[in-house]
């Protein structure tokens, strides 16, 4: 039976706390929409998605009614268009790219992901050809993002697909320097990039997965930080139990949602991601939470541990909320996007070697991170071949989505609007790496005996 | 199907009477009923049965919702297994 408090307390973190469903991310394979004329393809895709996708906003919407809950996002991902793109031209993805933004408008979502190649161990010419067309295909379109996985534990770190990205996001940078650079907040490099993952810009529908499927990621940071104002000076491990609580509550909300929704399409359900993700919302901060258990600031030494805590905690907590779990998992530490974040920039308590140490304990990587336009395209190489390597050592997913504000310095500030916030432009450390990036070839796996 | 409807605010005279009228005129049975307030702050829990109810769902907590804003309160109907998966395992 229900009580007033349980009840009081679920309207107190949807009111108050920012509880919410990130997204609801229909996956669609894309594999019956090969064809080798670009005109046939971008039809086809075009079609699937919206016959596909054509009910999902509005069984979202009737969700969010039923439950009382708000569901910020509804998404589709589709099949890596390298994969079923392999007679493309760069002209034809563009072409392909338009169609997802048109199906993106018809069915009324948010984002469309899947602009994708997978490259970790070498490049097909439909991989090469479809990272050509990144920087034109990210500024025409507004709602298609793009994602290259560059590496994996298992095969190893590919270095010239991540000298080619590090030229992908310079160019798409100056291709939308009218909009902030924005074309690169729609663009990740990933290491072992998971394949249900619901969230942008990284979402693709991965070759193991059904024809179609929903993955649900929720959110909750707000509710996290509030549990744990209220958990006073409790030790760490009574906190850690605070944090599986709450994680464990904001979690079955997502399952229940992501069956409700997989139930009314008639489509499966395939995961629930547990990722804590923030926005730039004032009492929506994973920074924030960070401060609330005990740091002066995020940033501060003592973060990473607190992050790695925090993380496990979750998962701990979600894992037992939900029939699947799968996606990202953790939380994310973007910085654009989370109001304590900016503000630890802006205050000088949070820098970009911190940040990357940070991304060693949790999901996913440097996120939303401005950088100075003028940053050699070495030394851009130099953070994701770095980023690459604690995801591929620590068999976890990493990710990089910074972005070189043209025209920007730092100190400077750019602002993306909605979801994407604002960032502050963060110094980098521009001694040049250019020598080993130059020299290309792949770093080889590493080896999983010897753990030191 | 039970629906959970939650009003909070500032109290004052009628709330009950409005929300049940409410009901009412779209078929809602009203199952169980129980209110607090706490200096001046009111807070009222309805369980109901909304099997029968007159319009589509979505539209009875919009109107819910829009009459609590007339009275400053926050009016809420939402399907009871929200609460029960959140609270319950």
């Amino acid at each position: 039976m229900l009580n007033t408090a349980d009840i009081l307390e679920t309207i107190h973190m949807i009111r108050e706390e920012n509880l919410d469903i990130r997204t609801i991310t229909m996956g669609i394979s894309l594999f019956d929409c090969v064809s080798e004329d670009a005109g046939r393809f971008a039809e086809k895709i075009y079609d699937k998605i919206t016959r596909t996708a054509a009910r999902l906003v509005t069984v979202g919407e009737e969700i969010e009614k039923t439950y009382g809950i708000p569901i910020v996002n509804k998404r589709v991902s589709v099949t890596p268009l390298s994969l079923v793109g392999g007679a493309m031209t760069p002209e034809g993805y563009v072409r392909a790219a338009h169609a997802m933004q048109r199906a993106a408008e018809t069915t009324g979502i948010n984002f469309i992901g899947g602009f994708s190649a997978l490259v970790q161990k070498g490049m097909t010419v439909g991989a090469k050809h479809l990272i050509a067309a990144i920087p034109e295909a990210l500024s025409e379109t507004e709602l298609v993002c793009s994602s290259v996985n560059v590496a994996s534990t298992k095969a190893g770190i590919n270095m010239d697909a991540i000298r080619e990205m590090g030229e992908t996001i310079v160019k798409t940078a100056h291709l939308t320097a009218d909009r902030s650079s924005i074309g690169c907040a729609k663009l990740v490099v990933f290491a072992n990039v998971p394949e249900d993952n619901p969230f942008m810009a990284g979402a693709f529908h991965g070759m193991g997965e059904p024809e179609t499927v929903i993955n649900v990621g929720v959110s909750g940071p707000g509710v996290v930080s509030s549990a744990i104002a209220r958990a006073g000076d409790c030790d760490l491990s009574a906190l850690a139990e605070m944090i599986k609580k709450t994680a464990f509550k904001i979690t079955r909300v997502g399952q229940l949602v992501a069956t409700e929704a997989a139930q009314r399409l008639g489509v499966p359900f395939g995961i629930v991601d547990l990722s804590l993700a923030p926005t730039p919302a004032v009492g929506d901060s994973v920074a924030h939470i960070l401060e609330e258990m005990g740091l002066e600031s995020c940033g501060a030494h003592g973060t990473t541990a607190c992050l790695a805590m925090l993380n496990d905690a979750v998962k701990k907590g979600g894992v037992m909320a939900s029939g699947h779990v799968g996606g990202l998992s953790g939380a994310f530490i973007p910085v654009s996007e989370d109001a304590g974040m900016i503000a630890a920039v802006e205050r000088g308590a949070l820098t970009l070697e911190k940040l990357e140490a940070m991304t060693a304990v949790c999901s996913v990587g440097l996120d939303m991170i401005a950088i100075p336009g003028d940053t050699p395209v070495d030394v851009i190489c130099g953070i994701i071949a770095d980023e690459i390597s604690i995801g591929v050592v620590n068999t976890k997913t990493t990710a990089v989505r910074v972005i070189p504000a043209v025209g920007h310095g730092v100190g400077d500030t750019v602002d993306f609007g909605g979801l994407l916030g604002r960032a502050p432009v963060m110094p980098l450390n521009t001694y040049s790496p250019a020598k080993f990036i130059a020299r290309g070839g792949r770093i080889p796996a590493p080896i999983h005996s010897l753990k030191n | 199907m039970k629906a959970v409807i939650t009003v909070t605010g500032r109290d004052s005279e009628g709330i009950i009477a409005a929300v049940s009228t409410y009901c009412a005129e779209h078929h809602v049975n009203i199952l169980d009923i129980s209110q607090s307030v706490l200096s001046e702050f009111f807070a009222m829990i309805m369980l109901a049965d909304i099997d029968k109810v007159s319009v589509p769902f979505a539209a009875f907590a919009d109107g819910l919702a829009a009459l609590g804003k007339a009275r400053g309160l926050d009016i809420r109907a939402m399907h009871e297994d929200i609460f029960n998966t959140m609270h319950h395992i």
